[in-house]
């Protein structure tokens, strides 16, 4: 069926042909270099906003581009200007970033890391994305920024709580403005020492990937730091929907506490299947059973109802918080959309803003040079307080919610109530600290 | 030509040019304009457009050829991506290692599952093989986490050994993937006019790696062992009466069939240096599945047409929004802008899925033979006349291996 008749003229004519297949590419020299990849032109800049439009949490991800939209339309000069008029830096004044017009493209990461990343390239290589942004889970979020190190491109993280994010997987391009698992151990472990005392035994539920290790270790430490004893740590499959089985040797085990280390619907279910359990109305060791969630957000306390009422648990902001940043924030929010920001379009709106306003003072689009320009640097009125981006991990440094589900809301938004603001020396560590040890950041990568 | 019978040579010679030339081929609207959003010649969707052929080409040598409809093959294009990275962390950041390691790794993985697996046909074996990818997805994202880097994927650090390499480069950066110093994400741009084309080094060498796999492919479909398996395809039980074992060459399938993954596997990682446990999930198995079928099951070029087919939609419609299809309507009068807009706009964006479901009921319902059908009806209908008029009365159409 095969017969091999290769001929001299035949293998020199093929040869010949690849040959100038293969040379074509290293001939033609590469073009427009500017010293950094993607340099915008005269008139306007593109920025990339990477978020889960599809998957588990595709509600954060419609938040998420609502906030950046908002800021793309703040930043053009329209709207009401939103944070921009209560921001302690004033160097953005409304005709976009160094005076070239706003544009954006958008993407669907799909809470995937290979579809996050595929999605982010072609911004970077097709759209010519001078900055990409967004994320709604640290395995996406820890992706993206190893992919715009490598590409010499700026990544602004949206919502990643996970420890490595500024931790082992830190990066010179990329920024955290989010808080981490660790600052919500901190902040959630004195007011639980308040409410339910010292000699709490806790038992964990923990989501079995990346960021479920490494809130369950922040929280374990923090609490047991109180004198909190841990009973049992139960990894569950992030997959799961029903819990009832984890939640049944919870009462057996002799804990007196249920953490939750679950986000999404994970919680919602997890924390249901806990209250029809009736755990919250158990005695043991003489103690009312009581649950923690570490990480709240509202489109969670959403989705579990009446059962949140009166669980502790931690977040980045709230749309309750009556600073004039956060007031002027909502408003224009709510005044486009029709309903209060989530701590997700915060957080991603906040990091458009302080991009823009790092490319406004660096005077440049390079990003060496927006990272200096981000590194250190401290500012104030965007809604979190006083707040430092620190050099040594681009991690943001600012005040922790710790929020309670509220007894009686008054509307579907009003969910949460803040119990304390957990002042931000109490949630600083140091860049060596045990749970965020592994990793470097590496110099800064302005690319091609 | 290469010991290829003429039409083979013909198809290969074809495959090629269209490969050298993609780059311009997929670039056909000039910058700026309204349609280069559809556009898709810049390097990472045309490393994807290879990559996935050579995966859909390898699972073609086992669906097409034997008929067993494998589930889990995403399984191995995962233990390629892994291997590969290792390789990277580990030994340097040249992909041919990689690569090796990638396609034996796979390979071994393959005989094991093979093996088992094979031991049922149909149905069952589907299933077998599902199972065995879902668990080895779920070992990925958890239980193996310190080796495969769990749900955030396994990624090179500044740290790693690279023992014939270096471990960080001269700027303090992680190296990238390069043969022989030729680096992966090097690209030339060539500006004619208002059009800008780019040639990518990982475009090429991967599309020169797709070729060389096509290649072989052919060979397999031609050779004996080919036609083996097209025996047990067709009728397994007269096969086991004429006292053949097909069990042997069904494994040899599976195996092929598995190396390509990792193949596919080890270039992904090559191009873009991070394994995630997502390309494990079933989902991407059944990907390979749609592929194929929507190419042309047991047809040589179908799987590389349907695998360019599928991701040009995930990553180009995808990609959509609202704000374009207004800007492209912003003609007709605003009432109706809108409800063009309202109609058109569950096809875009996040809901191209539903646009691949169409297509695809559209093809399996009207072109069974896939798109490869639909190219060879259409040549029917240009080439009546010329078959009528040099009266060889050969017909243009190639049946699939059936």
């Amino acid at each position: 069926m095969s017969k091999t008749n290769l001929t001299r003229r035949g293998v020199l004519k093929t040869g010949a042909v690849a040959g100038a297949g293969l040379a074509v590419p290293t001939y033609l020299s590469a073009a427009s270099h500017s010293g950094f990849t993607n340099a915008p032109g005269d008139s306007s800049v593109t920025l990339g906003f990477n978020v889960p439009q599809t998957g588990p949490y595709a509600d954060e991800g419609a938040d998420e581009l609502r906030a950046y939209e908002l800021a793309v339309e703040h930043l053009n000069g329209g709207g009401d200007g939103g944070m921009m008029s209560t921001f302690s830096s004033k160097v953005l004044d409304g005709t976009g970033i160094l005076g070239r017009k706003v544009e954006y493209v958008t993407g669907d990461t799909q809470t995937k890391s290979d579809a996050a990343r595929a999605s982010a390239k072609s911004m970077i290589e097709k759209d010519g994305a001078i900055m990409i942004t967004g994320g709604s889970s640290s395995g996406v979020a820890v992706a993206v920024q190893a992919l715009c190190q490598e590409a010499g491109v700026i990544f602004m993280a949206g919502l990643t709580h996970s420890n490595d994010t500024t931790g082992k997987d830190k990066r010179a391009n990329g920024f955290r403005h989010f808080f981490n698992s660790y600052m919500s151990g901190a902040a959630l472990a004195p007011v639980l020492a308040n409410a339910y005392g010292t000699d709490r035994k806790a038992y964990h539920l923990t989501a079995d990937y990346n960021w479920g290790y490494t809130t369950e270790e922040a929280v374990k430490s923090s609490t047991e730091a109180m004198g909190w004893e841990t009973v049992a740590a139960v990894k569950t499959p992030l997959t799961q929907t029903d819990f009832s089985s984890y939640i049944a040797p919870v009462l057996q085990s002799g804990a007196d506490t249920l953490v939750l280390n679950h986000y999404g619907g994970n919680m919602v279910n997890s924390l249901t299947n806990a209250v029809q359990f009736g755990l919250r109305d158990k005695q043991v060791n003489g103690k009312d059973f009581q649950i923690v969630v570490p990480l709240y957000s509202r489109l969670m306390a959403k989705g579990a109802g009446a059962n949140v009422k009166g669980i502790f648990g931690s977040t980045n902001w709230h749309w309750s918080l009556q600073d004039e940043g956060s007031k002027a924030f909502v408003k224009s929010f709510g005044t486009k959309y029709g309903f209060p920001p989530s701590q997700a379009a915060h957080t991603c709106y906040v990091q458009t803003l302080l991009y823009a306003d790092a490319v406004q003072r660096a005077g440049s689009f390079a990003p060496c040079a927006v990272a200096e320009a981000l590194e250190g640097y401290e500012f104030d009125g965007l809604g979190n307080g006083k707040t430092l981006y620190r050099a040594d991990d681009h991690q943001c440094f600012k005040d922790v919610l710790v929020v309670k589900g509220k007894e009686n809301p008054t509307s579907e938004f009003d969910l949460l109530e803040i119990v304390e603001v957990t002042p931000v020396d109490q949630v600083t560590y140091a860049p060596d600290h045990p749970q965020f040890q592994g990793g470097a950041l590496g110099t800064c990568n302005n690319g091609a | 030509m290469f010991g290829l019978e003429k039409k083979d040579a013909r198809l290969l010679l074809l495959v090629a040019v269209l490969v050298a030339f993609a780059p311009f081929l997929l670039n056909p609207f000039p910058e700026g304009s309204a349609m280069a959003q559809f556009n898709a010649g810049y390097p990472d969707l045309m490393q994807r457009f290879v990559i996935f052929g050579i995966f859909a080409i390898g699972f073609n040598i086992l669906f097409g050829l034997t008929g067993y409809l494998s589930f889990g093959h995403a399984a191995f294009l995962g233990v390629g991506s892994y291997a590969a990275v290792w390789m990277f962390k580990l030994l340097s950041m040249n992909v041919l290692p990689a690569i090796i390691l990638a396609v034996a790794m796979s390979g071994l993985f393959a005989l094991l599952i093979g093996y088992i697996s094979l031991r049922r046909s149909g149905i069952y074996f589907s299933i077998l093989t599902l199972a065995f990818a879902q668990m080895m997805f779920a070992l990925a994202y958890s239980v193996l986490t310190p080796i495969t880097g769990g749900e955030t994927g396994l990624q090179l650090a500044l740290d790693d050994p690279r023992i014939l390499g270096t471990s960080q480069t001269a700027g303090g950066n992680i190296p990238v993937p390069g043969l022989f110093g030729l680096e992966m994400r090097d690209s030339a741009e060539l500006v004619l006019g208002s059009w800008v084309f780019t040639f990518n080094v990982g475009y090429y060498f991967a599309a020169i790696v797709m070729l060389v796999s096509f290649y072989l492919s052919i060979r397999i479909f031609r050779s004996p062992f080919g036609m083996m398996l097209r025996a047990i395809k067709s009728n397994q039980q007269r096969l086991n009466y004429t006292g053949l074992n097909p069990k042997p060459y069904t494994l040899a399938a599976f195996v092929i069939s598995g190396m390509y993954a990792g193949l596919a596997g080890a270039l992904m990682a090559s191009m873009d240096p991070l394994a995630g446990a997502e390309r494990m999930f079933w989902t991407a198995s059944g990907e390979v599945v749609l592929m194929t079928i929507l190419g042309g099951v047991g047809t040589l070029i179908g799987p590389v047409l349907g695998a360019g087919a599928i991701k040009y939609m995930e990553n180009i419609i995808s990609k959509i929004n609202s704000d374009i299809l207004h800007g492209w309507f912003a003609f007709l009068p605003d009432g109706l802008e809108d409800f063009v807009v309202a109609i058109i706009y569950p096809f875009i964006g996040k809901g191209w899925h539903l646009t691949l479901g169409l297509i695809f009921m559209g093809v399996v319902i009207f072109l069974p033979g896939g798109l490869v059908e639909g190219g060879q009806r259409i040549a029917a209908l240009f080439g009546r006349k010329k078959a009528s008029d040099d009266d060889s009365g050969k017909s243009a159409k190639t049946e699939p291996a059936e």
